[in-house]
């Protein structure tokens, strides 16, 4: 089977404000099959948005390749979507603007932008609202109209980066089994980056530890739990507690080392 | 101003969602709130324009030298009555319409230019790292500059017609919206440019879907203050040399020792800023509404 997204011995260097190089990943593998839900968890600062960053086509590489679907990556292509962990739905549009932007930004004429934005607003649960302004919203809605907006544009590859961590827990649930029912209507390519193991394991086919800064491939766990599921009870299987077991081993130690640092750093 | 106009926006919303009794104490309470501050605001003018009157008329110590002397200060009944013969006899210039319509008239279009040149450097310089590293030191030296001084040059040059004055004031108008224009363009959101590009906007996209509607408090919360520089440059530019215009009637009464005069000349101009203020916040008002309501700080 074709990987849908593949980075080889990715490294990806910034500079920062004092002129010194500072190393985010360092020889990255990573590759997720066409319509694989792949989660990546990490510690704080591990490099886990900046990889988002490197498929989606908003940074290049400092070293190695990025390809989507077969072909290197330059520039922001059309097949992928990105969902943020900030609010980045446009204040100053409705949501139906807000929702219509994508194939509006793409030359589909105003009508039919608006009559695919407004099955989108009616599919993410949002009709009734279309002419709400964000700050109208509570943040779970404002997220909601960022799942359509980014729908919308049907992507192949789906990239989020720790959309839910902002959420109660109650909206967070409710949200994450909406996303899997979305996404198995369209059977996207997605990587979700979170923090949250059990929120990595509920929701994806395979999730991806990367070690504390800079960040490279700790290990890789194939989760078999069947679908569709309901993230509100699958962790009661027993499968997943053992899943998670195995995990949080490696995962651990990432953790403290991150810890660590953070504390030499106040210090 | 904005506190009252922010208030009065918010009544729909809270109407909805409070019933019966309730509501009809919260409208009572506001009633009240309003006409207590509305109030204590006459009681204000009052006692100043009273203290001004009455200190015009008492003999302080007994041998006619009186508190305020209205030879150098004038007196609120003799400025209300300045005003009167302007408005029945018309001013040295000519009718006093005619002076405000000048003045405004320059203002306007001053106001108007200035703008948009300074929305237009400020997008480019804002958007185009290498223009604002070019011509920043340039920009900062000219804005340092007391710029009122250019209004000789523009007599001198474009002579005493309107367009001195108009030059003045696009002048003293264009680096307040520059400045606020670049700035809100540097401070557009990260992400919601990402999210745009994500979304598949071209660069020109980016500027009218992202970059504008982001910079666009900013130019707005700039407008409030350059329309009162607009004015400064009219009337200066009138001041140093003119055949109408408010400015001309201010150096006139200067000249002859009419106090009253420049006090009901002020008093015009006051009017006339006023009056573009609400506009302004009206128009503010109107293209912006997708920003969040201020909670007012009223208590109910």
């Amino acid at each position: 089977m074709a990987s849908a997204i593949e980075l080889r011995h990715v490294t990806k260097r910034f500079l920062t404000p004092s002129g010194t190089a500072y190393t985010a990943l360092r020889d990255l593998d990573l590759a997720v099959q066409e319509g694989e839900f792949c989660a990546v968890v990490g510690p704080t600062g591990c490099g886990k948005s900046t990889t988002l960053a490197l498929i989606s086509g908003l940074e290049p590489p400092s070293e190695g390749e990025v390809r989507v679907r077969d072909e290197i990556v330059r520039g922001v292509g059309r097949d992928v979507g990105y969902v943020f962990q900030v609010d980045a739905v446009f204040p100053w549009k409705s949501v139906l603007d807000n929702v219509a932007t994508g194939p509006r930004f793409r030359g589909v004429t105003r009508r039919d932008a608006d009559e695919r934005a407004r099955d989108w607003i009616k599919r993410v649960g949002l009709a009734g609202f279309e002419r709400y302004y964000p700050h109208q919203l509570s943040g779970g809605m404002r997220k909601r109209a960022a799942l359509a907006q980014t729908l919308i544009n049907e992507p192949r590859i789906l990239l989020m980066d720790e959309p839910f961590s902002a959420l109660d827990v109650q909206t967070r649930t409710l949200m994450e089994n909406e996303l899997l029912q979305l996404w198995s209507a369209t059977r996207a390519s997605v990587v979700f980056v979170t923090h949250d193991l059990e929120e990595a394991i509920a929701l994806a086919d395979r999730v991806v530890v990367i070690t504390a800064g800079p960040g490279t491939v700790k290990g890789v766990y194939r989760v078999d739990l069947p679908r569709p599921r309901n993230v509100a009870e699958i962790r009661f299987q027993p499968e997943f507690s053992r899943i998670y077991q195995e995990i949080w081993n490696d995962l651990r130690d990432e953790v403290l080392v991150s810890y660590e640092r953070s504390k030499r750093s106040v210090s | 101003m904005s506190a009252l106009s922010a208030a009065s926006r918010n009544e729909p919303a809270r109407a909805e969602d409070a019933g019966g009794a309730a509501a009809q104490a919260r409208a009572r309470a506001r009633a009240n709130r309003r006409l207590l501050v509305n109030g204590l605001r006459v009681a204000f003018a009052v006692v100043i324009l009273g203290f001004w009157e009455i200190g015009t008329s008492i003999d302080a110590n007994h041998r006619d030298g009186l508190l305020i002397d209205p030879f150098f200060y004038g007196r609120p009944s003799g400025i209300a009555s300045q005003l009167w013969t302007w408005i029945a006899n018309g001013t040295a210039q000519g009718p006093l319409w005619l002076q405000i319509a000048t003045t405004l008239e320059e203002a306007f279009l001053g106001f108007l230019i200035g703008v948009v040149l300074g929305v237009i450097f400020g997008v480019a310089l804002g958007r185009v790292r290498l223009l604002s590293d070019v011509f920043a030191p340039y920009i900062k030296a000219l804005n340092a500059m007391p710029r009122v001084v250019l209004g000789s040059i523009f007599i001198i040059t474009i002579g005493y017609g309107i367009w001195s004055k108009v030059a003045l004031a696009v002048v003293l108008v264009f680096f307040v919206v520059f400045f606020n224009a670049f700035q809100g363009v540097r401070e557009v959101d990260r992400v919601l440019i990402a999210n745009a590009r994500i979304l598949g906007a071209s660069e020109r996209q980016l500027s009218t879907h992202v970059i504008l509607p982001s910079a666009l408090s900013w130019i707005l919360a700039s407008l409030h203050t350059s329309f009162g520089f607009a004015l400064v440059g009219a009337v200066v530019g009138e001041y140093l040399g003119a055949i109408h215009g408010i400015g001309l009637i201010i150096a006139t009464a200067q000249a002859t020792f009419n106090p009253n005069g420049v006090f009901a000349a002020m008093f015009i101009l006051a009017v006339v800023a006023l009056t573009a203020e609400v506009a302004l916040t009206w128009l503010e008002g109107r293209l912006i509404k997708w920003r969040p309501n201020t909670i007012t700080d009223v208590r109910i």
